[in-house]
């Protein structure tokens, strides 16, 4: 066995001072494979080292919380026994190297991370983000992410629903897939991760190990550079034949009562899911890397600790249940090998051909990880956005930005998705918020990821509070009670301050709009160094929320329902101008500072607006985001070829009015005697409302424009990504 | 009616069609391993249901086909046992030989997944008694092999023995299957092999009933 030095430490992307810190916990240098183990348990997307004494800082509980973040995934309870388990995870680096692997085994490792808690997955999300639209690798990187986000979902049978996709220059050399795992499970029935008690089997089950994704953690946490192609290697391959085997066997074996803690292999494969398991039980471990079931012949302990072969999992059983556990995973021909016992010396023991090859404390590699508080920066606020010229067309104008990059259609994406299948699928991708039933009963989840990476970049802090309550504001739309989210933190390299200051500030406003909303964070994943050449993207915190709706069939969507019905308007309209997308694309510069959110206002308008959707009394609700109400106009009658006259009041400027993209605001339809019933309410509540129009006819009239025919307007928000992907 | 689903490796319908079995006819269906020798007895109907058989690896239903199930669900089939074979379900149905032609990959070489219009070309049969001759129907779809192919002297038998069953209307079309066919009976009409998925269309709430009627006329059919 090679003893290590710290030359190999530096390889193996270890500070100088964390080698010094190997050498203190091991009393003596470690040999290559120990070395490797530290190096992954080390990594920053290991070990959350940058990130987390801030997560720390983050509301993580509320009645309904089963488990937040610590285990696989977060779990809620949505009553008479249900629970529901969801996260959401990035797969960025592989991605961006290997499109369609990467995607594929980001959606292949979420969903392991789902159904290891004892959870039927029932439905996915993803926030994609790419590099601008004219950039050479753009249209490969979307096709591939796209197919492979189908590929594996489609096999598996679990409907992908929703989801946001952006295209944006800061992208260009680092994509983000970031993919959501939604499950179903029964409340008595959760399994967590702890490897509990001493002398009980530890088990191998899935695919075998083979030499793929050998250093994928280590991977993921460094920046790129012009030679990243060449880690294609380092990529995973999936299979969702075998994931979709290891889904059945898994929940088979949790209908008995012989497993003692689950795990899946992800990031850093056997050895991140033997030291989490051992170090969650207060236990150790005693591997017999012989038995490990590898791929190819001669494969070394190194690379069995360090492989990410996909679709493998590690359980403690109880003893005396092997057989009845075996027999289960033959019936669908997967490997299962008992690999090793649990131990009370809280030590990871590896042997191998009948020698120790590694001998390492767990709490070392665990929860003893290096931990830093970097330094970090104020970001340089900009400036308010000076005045613009009215423009002579609001319907011109209207059209352009429906057709462009961030605002048209997604049909091209989630066509590629089979979004119907478990045949409970309520509401399908193009609404605030997808709604999916849970199977057999009358209630229903809505899920919605959101966050507006430019915010951030403006003002990392209202970013952060703005993705929440989009978010929030997404759910309530369709009529769902908002109770926790999932957050995806892609950020730079944490460490250059004004990056490790994004970072803090955009956290902490994450964690005041969920206090502020009742609407904690029960899981979640950060990814940092999404940087290549030192450019780093725009700071992106992906929410992905869940919600609950109790009588499923009293929902909301964009769709206009009917012609004379009146549109009204809840929240007030001030005509915030900065970092709009109307800014953007119609006068091509990212300008301003981001719209304010008062998550007072949000929290009434969105209790109020509710209301009416689950009482039944409104189905037609569109919240207002990019784009401001003209976009939200545009999208409710494209969504049904039911047209509107609408009218701005002389208040406030008419590109404000129609484009402002101020928050807490929901465009609703009903009849005008439930509309003046609603205006009449919103009074004694204090809320804004007013009356924007009537639906009639198959066209947009604005302000008394020239009308503007919905054909025309979808034609361009269905054109464009079609034809981006077309190379036309 | 008694009826059985057969479950293969990476079946992802079964479920699905399972309900909508059960909530046409009152009870749920059997469901039959891939790996047992044979279904149970007195059949009145055997569904093929969608999904990714054997991951659609050789080729899609290919590795079904030869399953020891299938040797069954074939000997029964043709004693006139009806069969249902839905997206995977009808590929495998193809790779038996037991319909005519083949499914290929999909004209854009891209999954496919939305709502399609139809038209019910064969009315008269246990599978489509319900619906009205040349009824236009909505049905999702969701596949990447969909692509019908027959070559023209097949294409022409089935046409002339009027064996299509539904016909994607002209310009929807989804998967650039030949004459725009979606479904296609044997000769003798107990064996129907579709692509779309009824199974999902069984109920309002998920966005239309079109699909339940082939269910329904099951039940009716063969009580």
């Amino acid at each position: 066995m090679t003893i290590a030095t710290l030359t190999h430490a530096i390889e193996h992307g270890l500070s100088e001072d964390e080698w010094k810190h190997v050498l203190q916990v091991l009393n003596r240098a470690p040999n290559l494979t120990e070395l490797g183990i530290f190096s992954v348990m080390w990594s920053e997307h290991c070990s959350y080292k940058s990130s987390r004494v801030h997560l720390r800082k983050l509301p993580t509980t509320a009645p309904w919380v089963i488990q937040g973040p610590g285990e696989n995934a977060g779990v809620i309870d949505i009553g008479d026994g249900d629970a529901i388990i969801f996260k959401m995870e990035s797969h960025n680096h592989p991605s961006f190297i290997e499109p369609y692997q990467g995607a594929a085994t980001g959606v292949g490792g979420i969903m392991r991370d789902v159904f290891t808690m004892g959870a039927r997955p029932i439905a996915m999300l993803n926030a994609l983000r790419f590099g601008e639209p004219s950039h050479p690798k753009t249209r490969h990187l979307v096709a591939g992410v796209v197919a492979g986000i189908g590929g594996y979902g489609n096999c598996m049978g679990v409907p992908t629903v929703g989801g946001e996709v952006n295209f944006h220059r800061a992208y260009n050399g680092n994509i983000l897939v970031n993919a959501m795992c939604v499950g179903l499970a029964k409340t008595n029935k959760i399994f967590l991760s702890a490897a509990k008690g001493a002398g009980n089997p530890v088990v191998y089950v899935g695919s075998k190990t083979g030499r793929d994704g050998i250093h994928g953690a280590t991977m993921a946490s460094a920046e790129f550079d012009d030679a990243s192609d060449e880690k294609r290697p380092t990529v995973q391959v999936g299979d969702p034949f075998t994931e979709k085997l290891l889904l059945e066997a898994c929940l088979e074996l949790m209908a008995t009562d012989a497993i003692i803690g689950i795990q899946d292999m992800g990031a850093a494969g056997l050895t991140s899911s033997s030291c989490e398991m051992a170090d969650k039980g207060g236990s150790g471990l005693e591997l017999n890397l012989d038995k490990v079931p590898c791929r190819e012949k001669g494969m070394t302990p190194y690379e069995m600790m360090l492989s990410e072969s996909q679709e493998r999992m590690l359980m403690v059983l109880k003893p005396g249940r092997e057989a009845e556990a075996e027999k289960i995973f033959r019936k669908w021909e997967l490997d299962f090998a008992i690999i090793g016992i649990t131990t009370d010396t809280k030590r990871l023991v590896l042997n191998f051909k009948g020698e120790t090859v590694a001998d390492i404390p767990v709490a070392a590699l665990a929860d003893e990880a290096p931990l830093y508080e970097r330094p970090w920066t104020e970001p340089e606020r900009p400036k308010a956005l000076a005045e613009l010229p009215e423009p002579t067309s609001i319907s011109e104008a209207l059209a352009r930005l429906v057709a462009s990059p961030d605002l048209a259609s997604r049909r091209w994406v989630w066509e590629q998705y089979d979004s119907t299948v478990m045949a409970d699928t309520v509401q399908k991708p193009g609404g605030d918020a997808a709604i999916v039933r849970i199977h057999r009963t009358n209630k229903a989840v809505a899920m919605t990821c959101d966050v507006t990476p430019r915010y951030v970049q403006a003002d990392p802090y209202l970013g952060g509070v703005q993705a929440v309550a989009e978010n929030w504001r997404n759910l309530t739309a369709v009529g769902a009670l908002p109770l926790a989210i999932t957050d995806n933190l892609n950020f730079g390299n944490p460490q250059r301050p004004e990056i490790m200051g994004q970072f803090v500030l955009a956290v902490r406003g994450i964690g005041d709009a969920c206090r502020a909303l009742d609407f904690p964070v029960v899981s979640g994943n950060v990814s940092l160094y999404n940087e290549t050449n030192g450019q780093g993207i725009l700071p992106t915190p992906a929410i992905g929320g869940v919600g609950l709706l109790l009588d499923v069939t009293k929902h909301a969507s964009i769709a206009f329902k009917a012609a004379g019905e009146t549109i009204v308007v809840i929240g007030e309209t001030k005509g915030h101008m900065g970092q709009s997308s109307y800014v953007r694309e119609i006068h091509g510069r990212e300008d301003g500072t981001p719209p304010p959110v008062d998550l007072k206002a949000e929290r009434r308008n969105g209790e109020f607006v509710r209301g009416f959707i689950t009482s039944g009394r409104v189905s037609t609700v569109h919240d207002v985001s990019d784009g401001g109400l003209a976009v939200a106009i545009a999208e409710m009658a494209m969504a049904s070829g039911i047209g509107a006259s609408v009218a701005a009041p002389a208040t406030v400027s008419r590109a404000g009015f129609w484009f402002g993209e101020d928050q807490a605001r929901y465009v609703l339809s009903a009849t005008a005697a439930e509309a003046e019933q609603i205006c009449a309410q919103a009074k004694q509540a204090g809320i804004a409302a007013f009356v924007l129009g009537t639906t009639h006819g198959e066209a947009l009239k604005i302000d008394g424009e020239d009308a503007f025919p919905v054909a025309r307007l979808r034609q361009g928000h269905e054109e464009w990504l079609p034809k981006l992907m077309a190379g036309a | 009616m008694k009826a059985a689903v057969v479950v293969f490796p990476a079946s992802n319908c079964d479920r699905d069609v399972a309900m909508a079995l059960e909530r046409a006819n009152g009870r749920p269906p059997a469901m039959v391993w891939h790996g047992d020798a044979s279904l149970p007895d007195g059949l009145d109907l055997i569904v093929l249901p969608g999904g990714f058989s054997y991951g659609d690896y050789l080729r899609c239903g290919a590795m079904a086909a030869h399953s020891p199930i299938v040797r069954d669900v074939i000997a029964r089939a043709k004693k006139g046992t009806p069969v249902l074979g839905i997206c995977n379900g009808f590929q495998i149905l193809c790779e038996t030989g037991l319909l005519p032609g083949v499914l290929m990959r999909n004209a854009s070489l891209k999954f496919v997944s939305r709502s399609v219009t139809m038209t019910v070309e064969g009315a008269n049969t246990m599978f489509t008694a319900r619906y009205k001759p040349g009824q236009k129907i909505k049905l999702p779809v969701a596949h990447g092999d969909g692509n019908y192919f027959a070559d023209d002297e097949t294409l022409d038998r089935i046409e002339s023995e009027g064996l299509v069953a539904l016909r994607y209307v002209e310009g929807c079309n989804p998967n650039g299957a030949a004459r725009n066919i979606a479904g296609i009976f044997n000769g003798k009409r107990t064996i129907l092999g579709l692509m779309p998925h009824p199974e999902r269309a069984a109920e309002a709430l998920l966005g239309g009933v079109d699909g339940a009627v082939i269910f329904d006329s099951l039940a009716g059919a063969l009580p």
